[in-house]
């Protein structure tokens, strides 16, 4: 790599195509991928990238994963947007003509808080937070996560006077389950035998009427009384707020297929990573969702020529005597296999997702501080920066 | 002092199926660097992992698939009939046992799936979890109503927070009871647990306690009860995290255990270090190794490339220690284990093969 001039930042060059081509008219940028691939390094530099070229970017991150402030080289993010400010980068050499802030969501807060918003009065308010559900699972649970995450973007998108937002999305059992959060929300409330729970009038009277009533009374039989009276009491709660949350999961499903917003698909080269990254860009496609880009991390990069290992180690030996010079040449041989391994990846990743621009971001060797890693995948991404004339 | 050992990890194993065997003897012909093993560890006894449940746990990215296939591998080989349950909804594992994921003979989910003999590898589906419940509870003059109460009660579980880990987390331990619940259904001698990355786990292992608690009364608080002290009981569940020796992966490991203190009052049994850089180089040799690259302007390209490749991989490695001993340091009563960072590439059988003996010399 080009070692930039570190001592003055710069922007952008303007021509580079693909990836910024890909977000140039993108309100809205999914970074989707497998655990492990650099995906909060990508989403961070992606956002520096956009920030670099005078966007307004709010860059968000979602608790557990705590490695967004890491990435930044910050010590610590909390639920309120951040900005990172305009000295921050210049030692890696970017300036940036936007803001770039950055937020970790608490999805407990945050449910909090739209519970709070949503609630039609204080009563069914303290109803929710003193639901022994709520209490006892709601911060701690797959599908809340995802919900919050993509409640709160939406409102992000609509209130927080961002240009662009980039979401480093959290692990999941699949790509689908983020964006699929608020229709298992909406179907809820649609179920029948469902709605008879959380008919405000104790449910016993009307059941015997009702088409559901057999289901109904499995479910008490199977799930308990109690367990059932917290979770009707729970949707019920919550349900006083039912057509707030169902407005908001409709917009929030607008907002996803919406033309501004694009899904980045993250990969490593190894064959795991390979393997589950194709799936999900097919469940992408399958949910009509836009993939746009694609990006390979942590490439091992050498020399299309192999090296002739025998001479090397030979031509080694009267410097570092034997047993050294055939550990240097083992390690060479390593890095060769590497080298050619992730380029099978990579040609897998091709063969199937050829239509995407793709960028491979090279491994880059020894510990390296979080910012220079940030800077250095930012220029993979965005092209080396250039001093304004 | 922490307990601390390197699994020497490319001897050969006469007990393998001949199909995996071959897969290595021609990976081994070109294999030309095997890395001579860490000086000064040795094993340390008591790491013996006893329990019939074992959950694999850690960052996404670490190998924990691969671990849990390398379990598999290891208890199959020494006699017991063993079981693989997959949460993360990948189908990696069947990958991993040669079998791509798009094979019409795919399973359904919670399908027990032989790979190779005594081992069976399952995917848990919440859904079908709730499925087969609903069937084991009722009796046959209301399974008309089944469909129904299925469907509402799946619902229910998709929107309702921690019933599908709780879902999932029964059907685990049902695979573990040495009386299987499930009709015609064959205990196992082991059960191991590819389970979801870090915080989602959590979820998992604390899901039943919690409605245990919530419900008080009925049916599923008495079950979830069971399986919470089922998966509580350090005799009977093991949790064993792995991580790669990078500061991400360490801190996250850090931070599960945090969490399963303070959730569940757990400790980790035993953590793996995956993917530990080989031991090439010794103290001094950097500095030979530097010198030589600098003072040697008449050195080839080819000798150039090889010494500063070394001097990063040096460096990759003195960084990797730092991680352990970090660990270590963190986690004193903990067993740690360190496995050699696999050069072969694909995540295949020949890479299991020599996990699961590293394992095996290990435990």
């Amino acid at each position: 790599m080009k070692s930039a001039d570190k001592a003055t930042a710069g922007a952008f060059p303007p021509d580079e195509v693909g990836l910024r081509d890909v977000l140039r008219d993108r309100r809205m940028c999914i970074c989707v991928g497998t655990g492990g691939v650099g995906k909060t390094t990508s989403a961070a530099a992606i956002a520096i990238g956009l920030a670099a070229d005078g966007r307004r970017v709010a860059l968000v991150t979602i608790d557990p994963s705590r490695r967004l402030a890491g990435a930044l080289g910050l010590s610590e993010l909390s639920n309120e947007p951040q900005l990172l400010s305009s000295e921050h980068l210049a030692p890696v050499g970017i300036a940036l003509r936007g803001e770039v802030w950055a937020m970790v969501l608490d999805p407990k807060r945050t449910f909090d808080e739209l519970i709070t918003r949503l609630a039609p009065d204080e009563r069914a308010r303290e109803r929710v937070f003193a639901n022994h559900i709520y209490r006892e699972l709601s911060g701690a649970v797959g599908g809340s996560h995802e919900f919050t995450a993509i409640a709160k973007l939406y409102e992000l998108d609509r209130d927080g006077g961002y240009d662009a937002i980039v979401l480093d999305t959290p692990p999941a059992r699949n790509a689908l389950e983020f964006v699929r959060a608020p229709q298992r929300l909406m179907q809820f409330f649609d179920v029948p035998a469902l709605r008879l729970l959380l008919a405000p009038a104790g449910f016993g009277a009307r059941v015997a009427s009702h088409a559901a009533a057999p289901a109904l009374a499995l479910l008490r039989r199977l799930v308990g009384v109690d367990l059932l009276t917290e979770i009707a009491l729970f949707f019920g709660a919550v349900g006083g707020s039912i057509s707030g949350f169902r407005e908001r999961a409709r917009a929030v499903e607008a907002l996803l297929h919406d033309p501004a917003t694009v899904c980045v698909l993250v990969s490593s080269p190894r064959g795991e990573a390979v393997r589950e990254s194709l799936s999900f860009a097919r469940a992408l496609r399958d949910a009509d969702l836009p993939l746009g880009a694609l990006i390979v991390n942590r490439v091992h990069e050498e020399p299309a020529r192999a090296a002739d290992l025998d001479a090397v180690e030979a031509a080694l030996v009267p410097a570092l005597g034997a047993r050294l010079s055939r550990q240097v040449s083992a390690s060479l041989a390593d890095s060769q296999r590497r080298a050619q391994r992730d380029q099978i990846g990579i040609g897998r990743l091709r063969a199937e997702l050829g239509d995407l621009p793709l960028t491979v971001v090279a491994q880059i060797d020894g510990p390296v501080g979080d910012l220079e890693m940030l800077g250095a995948v930012a220029r993979r991404l965005f092209g080396e920066p250039v001093q304004a004339p | 002092m922490f307990a601390h050992q390197h699994a020497a990890l490319f001897a050969h194993d006469p007990g393998i199926p001949a199909s995996i065997s071959q897969r290595i003897a021609s990976e081994a012909m070109e294999d030309r660097t095997t890395a001579p093993p860490a000086p000064g560890t040795t094993p340390r006894a008591g790491l013996a992992l006893e329990q019939r449940l074992v959950f694999v746990l850690g960052k996404g990215g670490v190998g924990r698939t691969t671990m849990a296939a390398a379990l598999g591998l290891l208890y199959a080989h020494r006699g017991a009939r063993t079981v693989i349950a997959e949460l993360s909804g990948r189908g990696e594992l069947l990958s991993a046992f040669g079998r791509p994921p798009t094979d019409p003979a795919s399973p359904a989910p919670n399908d027990e799936i032989e790979v190779i003999e005594r081992l069976y590898a399952v995917q848990i589906e919440p859904d079908r979890a709730l499925a087969e419940y609903l069937h084991e509870q009722l009796p046959l003059r209301v399974l008309a109503d089944v469909f129904g109460a299925t469907r509402t009660l799946g619902f229910l579980a998709a929107a309702t927070p921690g019933l599908a880990e709780l879902l999932s987390a029964g059907k685990i331990w049902e695979l573990a009871q040495p009386e299987r619940i499930i009709p015609g259904a064959r205990p196992y001698e082991r059960v191991i647990v590819d389970a979801p990355a870090s915080g989602h786990s959590i979820a998992l292992l604390a899901a039943p306690q919690a409605f245990a608690r919530t419900a008080r009364t009925g049916p599923i608080a008495r079950q979830a009860a069971r399986i919470s002290e089922a998966l509580l009981d350090r005799t009977q569940t093991a949790l064993l995290a792995v991580a790669t020796p990078e500061e991400a992966a360490v801190s996250e490991l850090l931070e599960l255990q945090e969490a399963l203190r303070r959730e569940l009052g757990r400790e980790l049994d035993t953590v793996l270090v995956n993917a530990m850089p080989p031991a090439r180089f010794e103290d001094g040799d950097a500095r030979v190794l530097e010198d030589a690259l600098a003072g040697g302007a008449a050195l080839s390209e080819d000798v150039r490339r090889a010494l500063a490749r070394a001097i990063a991989d040096d460096r990759e490695l003195r960084a990797a220690r730092t991680q352990v001993e970090r660990l270590a340091g963190a986690l004193p009563g903990t067993p740690l284990i360190e496995l050699a960072l696999s050069r072969g590439g694909e995540f295949g059988a020949a890479e299991l093969q020599t996990l699961a003996q590293g394992l095996g010399e290990a435990l």
